[in-house]
């Protein structure tokens, strides 16, 4: 085995928390190797379109027909457009099977999806930790809110996010920069629904974004965001968060990182007289030459599906069923984030106001559905998260003509404002709503295709009613004209908020990580991406996801001194 | 904007990430039918790319003369003097259809038909500015009329599915989308060519920099700014 094959650490994966396990590990001084299938992106050096004005793009941002004849899927994708479109995966490209329709969207690249995430950070509240056992429909956490609060902060102060503390049990406070301040229809939805409600909270957005950097951020190169919203881009100033921004050129910048593109992970390979993983087999993605890697612990971070996908794949006499799976949890309980409802109306009587620049956040409408109890006029169980945002059209009523010179120059002023509000819902974690390896059909490296069999249910459907009359209601409450409201019927998978899979528990019979994210039965592995989650919650997970990675990455290094691993 | 920006329609749509796409489309009411849009509609049709005859340097002029016409030189420049034109060939080149490939360059025939009907033979590039004004006129006051019975039957069905959804034990299947305004008859390749002028002219650089203002890097937000009637529209990014 030639030296270069041989580290402290392996992380698989170089996305959101792949990135955060490698700063954490080579902070501490371990060698560490991230493996990612993708191609090398560098930091603004492989931003191709991150400065080009509309004109310069061929057809304005707009897809062309070859495009989307050859990716009717991911182009589905929120933020997939002429500028941004290098960032996501082909469809002919990776194959998959939906069982039921399922939408995987997917960044295959160093940085992965955290180039083009939404950058929304709220922290999870307590009750979102123990809410599914104690009003019944799921498990609790092997965690509680305490157990990562400490464990966020140290996230939060190293990405940078915006916010404003707000003191709100179902969304706790966390290390915030200065907000991206409320426009003057926002100050009016918020003053309007305290007034109408007393309880229904709306805030400014809690994003991953450099409002006014601090030291640390200036220290990884990063600058103040230039308010241009161009961020699925990439951002030549990193005014957002993202491993390509901070920290793969922090875990770097320590020496103790290599990152090795272009490889497909296979598998984990686990030695039975060890009784642990030894490593990580992986396939090169261009000439398929096969390469075995070894370390002491392994990070699976390839993505909420392809870490199941990989665990799914890593069989031995042990673990026939994959990886650490002797409950038979494996590629079970996957869940997602309901985003199917939306609704808007028009708002009048700011003509006189206007904003400047482009926010990159949004408003967020506090939830305020079963916080830590069933409501009593609920018929569905689970929180939603609503955000929301006041908006400025261009462009006067159309009482004047609408072709010629008048039509012009009305189109060169602002028009009226609306505002919309669109749903996070959380989705119970099913036994039902599955991953698992096709039998016979394989990838163009010979790996399994992943089948998707993941529906809504009766829950979500009663869900989303409630919050279209909730939503129309508000609306309503703050004078909103013309509300329309609708249900896009999008499969799971668009939310790009899939989840669970290899999820935590105390009980190794009903899970398959504890709660430091080790596999239960094969300690020295670490899972620490959407597949480890046990429950949805109503808030953006991704935070979540660097959160555990850090707080795993300190037990592990912990274990490592102690000899447990 | 927004997280993982999954908002499909009409006004919400406004903030999604193709911006410039979806401004022109909440200007004209329902769904663009340029490319990337028929995602919103479900419309996936696709057809194989048959001997579509690029558009000529003529052809490129005439849709000029189109534009401009919607578009004049005001206080600003016109369409024409942003190259519009052949930002509307590119687009039905690339991005429509072959089916509205066809209905488009029929349409640049209709038009040409209606002009010599009305202005005594003579063609659309023959005819006078106040005559082409005119002609166009008419033609968007029929594609409005109809826009705007849609809108309508739009914020109707929005109510009406509302009342339904919220209903205790509506079933599921009755929980029908208000589906987005489709771009339709009378005169398809009206509103084509407006949408297309619209788009292409508000995207260049003379219509971000003169007729809009246009700020590369704003450096912050200031959220509440008073209006001064008269300022000028921030232009879109993309």
């Amino acid at each position: 085995m030639a030296a270069d094959t041989i580290y402290d650490a392996i992380v698989i994966g170089s996305g959101i928390s792949g990135g955060w396990a490698a700063k954490e590990l080579c902070e501490k001084g371990l060698k560490t190797i991230v493996l990612e299938r993708g191609r090398n992106v560098v930091h603004i050096k492989d931003y191709p379109t991150m400065n080009l004005a509309p004109w310069e793009l061929p057809h304005r941002g707009a897809l062309s027909r070859q495009v989307l004849k050859e990716n009717p899927l991911i182009s589905k994708a929120a933020g997939y457009g002429e500028d941004t479109m290098h960032f996501f995966v082909k469809d002919r490209d990776h194959p998959y099977v939906q069982a039921k329709p399922f939408d995987w969207i997917r960044g295959y690249q160093v940085g992965g999806k955290s180039i083009i995430w939404g950058r929304a950070c709220q922290r999870w509240s307590k009750h979102e930790f123990v809410a599914p056992e104690k009003l019944g429909y799921g498990m609790n956490w092997p965690i509680t809110y305490d157990d990562v609060a400490p464990w966020y902060s140290h996230v939060e102060k190293f990405i940078g996010v915006c916010g404003n503390a707000d003191h709100l049990e179902a969304m706790p406070d966390g290390e915030f920069l200065p907000p991206f301040d409320f426009n003057c229809a926002e100050k009016h939805l918020r003053d309007s629904l305290l007034a109408r409600y007393g309880d229904r909270y709306v805030v400014q957005g809690r994003w991953a974004h450099l409002s006014q950097p601090k030291e640390i951020h200036l220290q990884q190169g990063r600058g103040t965001c230039q308010a241009r919203n161009l961020c699925m881009r990439g951002c030549p100033f990193g005014g957002y968060f993202s491993s390509n921004a901070s920290t793969l050129p922090w875990a770097a910048k320590t020496g103790n990182l290599t990152v090795r593109p272009d490889s497909v992970v296979h598998s984990i390979i686990y030695d039975q007289s060890k009784g642990k993983a030894t490593g990580v087999r992986v396939i090169d993605a261009h000439t398929h030459a096969v390469t075995e890697y070894q370390s002491r612990i392994v990070f699976v971070n390839a993505s909420a599906l392809n870490t199941n996908l990989i665990l799914l794949n890593s069989t031995s006499n042990r673990f026939p069923h994959g990886l650490g799976n002797d409950s038979g949890v494996l590629g079970k309980y996957i869940c997602h984030h309901n985003y199917r409802t939306g609704a808007s109306g028009r708002l009048d009587g700011f003509e006189d106001k206007y904003f400047y620049g482009k926010n990159p956040t949004e408003c967020i409408l506090v939830n305020f559905r079963n916080v830590g109890k069933q409501d009593a006029d609920a018929d569905f169980v689970g929180g939603y998260t609503t955000f929301t945002g006041g908006y400025r059209e261009r462009g006067e009523p159309t009482q004047v003509e609408r072709v010629g010179g008048v039509y012009k120059e009305s189109l060169t002023k602002p028009g009226p404002w609306g505002v919309y509000m669109y749903m996070q819902g959380e989705t119970i974690p099913r036994a039902t709503n599955t991953v698992t390896l096709h039998p016979t059909q394989k990838d163009q490296w010979g790996i399994p295709l992943l089948v998707t069999s993941v529906g809504y249910d009766d829950n979500s459907e009663r869900m989303i009613r409630d919050w279209l009359k909730q939503a129309n209601d508000m609306l309503s409450a703050a004078g909103c004209k013309n509300i329309e409201s609708h249900d896009n019927h999008q499969a799971p998978g668009l939310d790009i908020h899939e989840m669970g899979g290899a999820r935590m528990g105390s009980d190794p019979k009903t899970s398959m990580l504890n709660k430091w994210n080790q596999l239960h039965a094969c300690p020295n592995v670490f899972v620490t991406d959407g597949a480890c989650m046990t429950s949805t919650g109503n808030q953006s997970p991704s935070i979540l996801y660097m959160t555990l990675t850090a707080r795993a990455v300190d037990h592990a290094t912990q274990e490592m001194s102690r000899q447990n691993l | 904007m927004t997280d993982n920006g999954i908002l499909t329609e009409s006004n919400a749509e406004m903030i999604t990430r193709r911006e410039a796409v979806a401004r022109v489309a909440a200007l004209l009411g329902g769904v663009a039918l340029i490319g990337g849009s028929a995602l919103i509609t479900g419309c996936r049709t696709e057809k194989t790319n048959g001997s579509f005859t690029p558009f000529s340097a003529d052809e490129v002029a005439y849709l000029d003369e189109i534009a401009d016409t919607i578009l004049p030189t005001t206080s600003t420049p016109g369409a024409k003097a942003a190259k519009t034109g052949a930002l509307m060939a590119t687009m039905v080149t690339d991005s429509y259809s072959e089916e509205d490939q066809q209905t488009f360059r029929d349409g640049m025939q209709k038009l040409d038909d209606l002009s010599k009907d009305k202005n005594g033979g003579k063609s659309f590039m023959a005819a006078t500015p106040q005559q082409r004004l005119a002609l166009l006129k008419t033609l968007d006051k029929e594609q409005f009329d109809y826009s705007e019975q849609q809108r309508i039957d739009q914020l109707k069905k929005s109510k009406e599915f509302i009342s339904k959804a919220v209903q205790e034990n509506a079933p599921k299947t009755e929980s029908q989308t208000a589906s987005a305004i489709t771009a339709a008859p009378p005169n398809r390749w009206f509103r084509m060519m407006k949408e297309l002028a619209l788009l292409g002219y508000f995207t260049s650089e003379i219509g971000c920099k003169q007729a809009q203002v246009y700020e590369e890097a704003p450096g912050s937000y200031e959220p509440c700014m008073p209006y001064t009637p008269g300022q000028k529209a921030y232009a879109s990014h993309a």
